[in-house]
């Protein structure tokens, strides 16, 4: 069984972000980069699968710079067979439906089983690139799934819709799945296992070889939301924070006079 | 400019965010016409063309079967933009629309700025004016963002659809939400607890502030995704929507997923370490500090003044 993953490098959510000089991104330099949360339970599942079936090869592929590797032998390290990076210094500047191409230029030829991404990416957050390549790929897809089974060529997945509600849904391989958070609980890489895949092979290929379309849109501006105010802020020590809560709840709200 | 409005159907009804796709098309000022997949039984209150399919027959989820009727509405209807809830139906239907028509497709749209759609990017932090290159558009709506200042009213003119599309998944019905124990939708004082907790132990912090307030604990969905709280505290768009006097959010970004359950909060306090943290924006009072040292204290000083 062939599986593919596509997994995305993101900065930690908690960084200072800037905006980069032409006003159209954040800026690159300076940022703790790790692997898409979402992509953590994909690469998860994948694993997971090869485990159920045994005979399996898991190929996990990030499109990005030099740096990327790193997510990639995360990847690895947590049971991956081999990834492939598809270099590109401007990944950031493609939209959606570019990126969906390559990765469907790549898919295409090697007929994966199944296809596993994250519902979409911290970062820019469009949720469009895993429904994008199986459309390219005339393949099914079923997106936000927190359950995930197979048996038999079939899948049966749950999506999750709003208020906690799930629905189930079947399909037959090869498909196309985008994963949520607590579909599994990602592994930590253990040590040995972070040794052997310094071993695997991880290939790197010129986005330039599979990129053949123009970009549908692009980003005009980036910036800053307008911070509306209104609300007090408040630092210093500890205790005069909490007397200072005390207060303001006691007078605004009265929660002390029950 | 005309725009083809997508509503939706959940177990039988028409979801309310149905409106928030009038009101976007109403503040663009443009003429639109509705598509459902829905009954007869339960139509919307709107003034206008509704393509009608039947949800018996085609189901409430079916990208493929959905994804060829509007198609052929659109065909049919040749809009400029065609309009989805930024919600599980519509994130997962729009990129196929987009595709098939080779139009740019800009998700979890939040204003519209000189006709140009405008979308958050890192978790809220940061917004971006998205310059699109085709004639048409696709766009998904971020939920609560765009409402109706009048009462919906209007009864469409309904026009019957249907397709005879092979289907290749199978739709197989709903589970319910895990219900029981808490109901934090009737709490005076939630007290949530996100990922900024570190630990599970910390819960205990959070429990006992809550406690100490006389109200309950929350908690954010990585906490509950990682089973350090259960389901039925999770607050947010696949959580509970809670609308306490007094919401305390202790290490927690303010993602928008979080915000939706608990923006109706009266009064918000969030107690957090990054000063830009989105959930700033919307908190009445915004403690800068770490959790662990001020939430002991605070909780402390509470116990001993009652
Ligand atoms: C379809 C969908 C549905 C979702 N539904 C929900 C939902 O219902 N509810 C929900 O909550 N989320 C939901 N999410 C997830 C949401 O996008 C965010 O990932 C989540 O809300 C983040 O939780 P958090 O704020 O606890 O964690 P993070 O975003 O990781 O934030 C942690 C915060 O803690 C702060 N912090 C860290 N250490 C400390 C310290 N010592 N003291 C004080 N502060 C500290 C950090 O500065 C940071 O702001 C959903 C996502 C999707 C895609």
């Amino acid at each position: 069984m062939q599986i593919l993953v596509c997994i995305k490098q993101v900065p930690d959510m908690e960084s200072k972000f800037k905006v980069n000089a032409d006003g159209t991104w954040y800026e690159g330099t300076d940022l703790a980069w790790r692997m898409n949360e979402y992509d953590e339970y994909a690469v998860e599942q994948a694993v997971q699968l090869k485990e159920q079936v045994g005979a399996a090869d898991v190929t996990v592929l990030s499109i990005g710079p030099e740096r990327v590797k790193e997510a990639l032998k995360k990847a690895l390290a947590m049971g991956a067979d081999r990834a492939v990076q598809l270099i590109d210094d401007f990944a950031y500047q493609k939209d959606p439906f570019q990126i969906a191409s390559v990765i469907a230029a790549f898919a295409r030829e090697k007929k994966f089983d199944l296809i596993f991404t994250g519902m979409q990416s911290q970062d820019r957050g469009s949720g469009q690139v895993g429904v994008l390549i199986a459309e390219m790929l005339s393949i099914p897809s079923i997106t936000t799934i927190v359950d995930f089974s197979f048996s038999e060529g079939q899948i049966v997945a749950k999506r999750e819709l709003e208020g906690g509600i799930k629905s189930i849904v079947k399909t037959k391989v090869p498909a196309l799945v985008t994963c949520q958070l607590g579909l599994n609980t990602p592994r930590y890489p253990t040590l040995p296992n972070i040794m052997k895949a310094k071993r695997k092979e991880l290939l790197s290929i010129s986005i330039s070889e599979l990129l053949k379309v123009e970009g549908k849109q692009e980003t005009a501006k980036m910036y800053f939301p307008e911070k509306k105010g209104g609300g007090l802020v408040l630092e210093g020590d500890v205790g005069d924070l909490a007397d200072q809560l005390i207060k303001i709840l006691d007078e605004k709200i009265g929660v002390l006079a029950r | 400019m005309k725009a083809l409005l997508v509503a939706e159907y959940r177990d039988g009804k028409l979801l309310n965010s149905t409106y928030e796709l009038v009101a976007f098309a109403e503040q663009l000022g443009a003429d639109s016409v509705m598509f459902l997949v829905g009954s007869e039984n339960m139509l919307p209150q709107y003034d206008g063309t509704l393509y009608l399919a039947d949800s018996s027959k085609y189901s409430e989820f079916n990208p493929v079967v959905h994804k060829q009727m509007l198609l052929d509405v659109i065909t049919k209807e040749q809009p400029d933009m065609v309009v989805f809830s930024h919600s599980s139906y519509g994130w997962d239907l729009a990129p196929r629309i987009s595709l098939a028509l080779n139009a740019a497709h800009v998700s979890e749209v939040v204003d519209i700025i000189n006709g140009v759609p405008v979308v958050p990017v890192c978790n809220g932090k940061l917004r971006r004016e998205v310059k699109v290159k085709t004639t048409q558009m696709v766009v998904t709506l971020q939920s609560g963002v765009f409402s109706l200042d009048v009462e919906p009213s209007g009864s469409p003119t309904v026009v019957p659809i249907d397709t005879e599309v092979a289907v290749q998944l199978v739709f197989c019905g709903y589970e319910e939400a895990e219900t029981g124990g808490v109901d934090l939708s009737k709490a005076e004082v939630i007290v949530s607890a996100g990922r900024g907790i570190g630990k599970p132990e910390n819960i205990e912090m959070i429990a006992q502030l809550a406690k100490a307030l006389g109200g309950e604990f929350g908690a954010s969905r990585p906490v509950v995704d990682a089973e350090w709280a259960e389901h039925n505290r999770q607050v947010g768009t696949t959580g509970q929507t809670v609308s306490p006097k007094l919401y305390v959010a202790c290490g927690i970004s303010g993602a928008i997923q979080h915000l939706a359950g608990m923006k109706k909060s009266e009064f918000v306090v969030a107690i957090n370490t990054d000063k830009d943290a989105p959930i700033g924006e919307i908190a009445d009072v915004f403690v800068i500090a770490d959790l662990k040292q001020f939430v002991p204290v605070l909780t402390e000083k509470l116990v001993n003044i009652s």
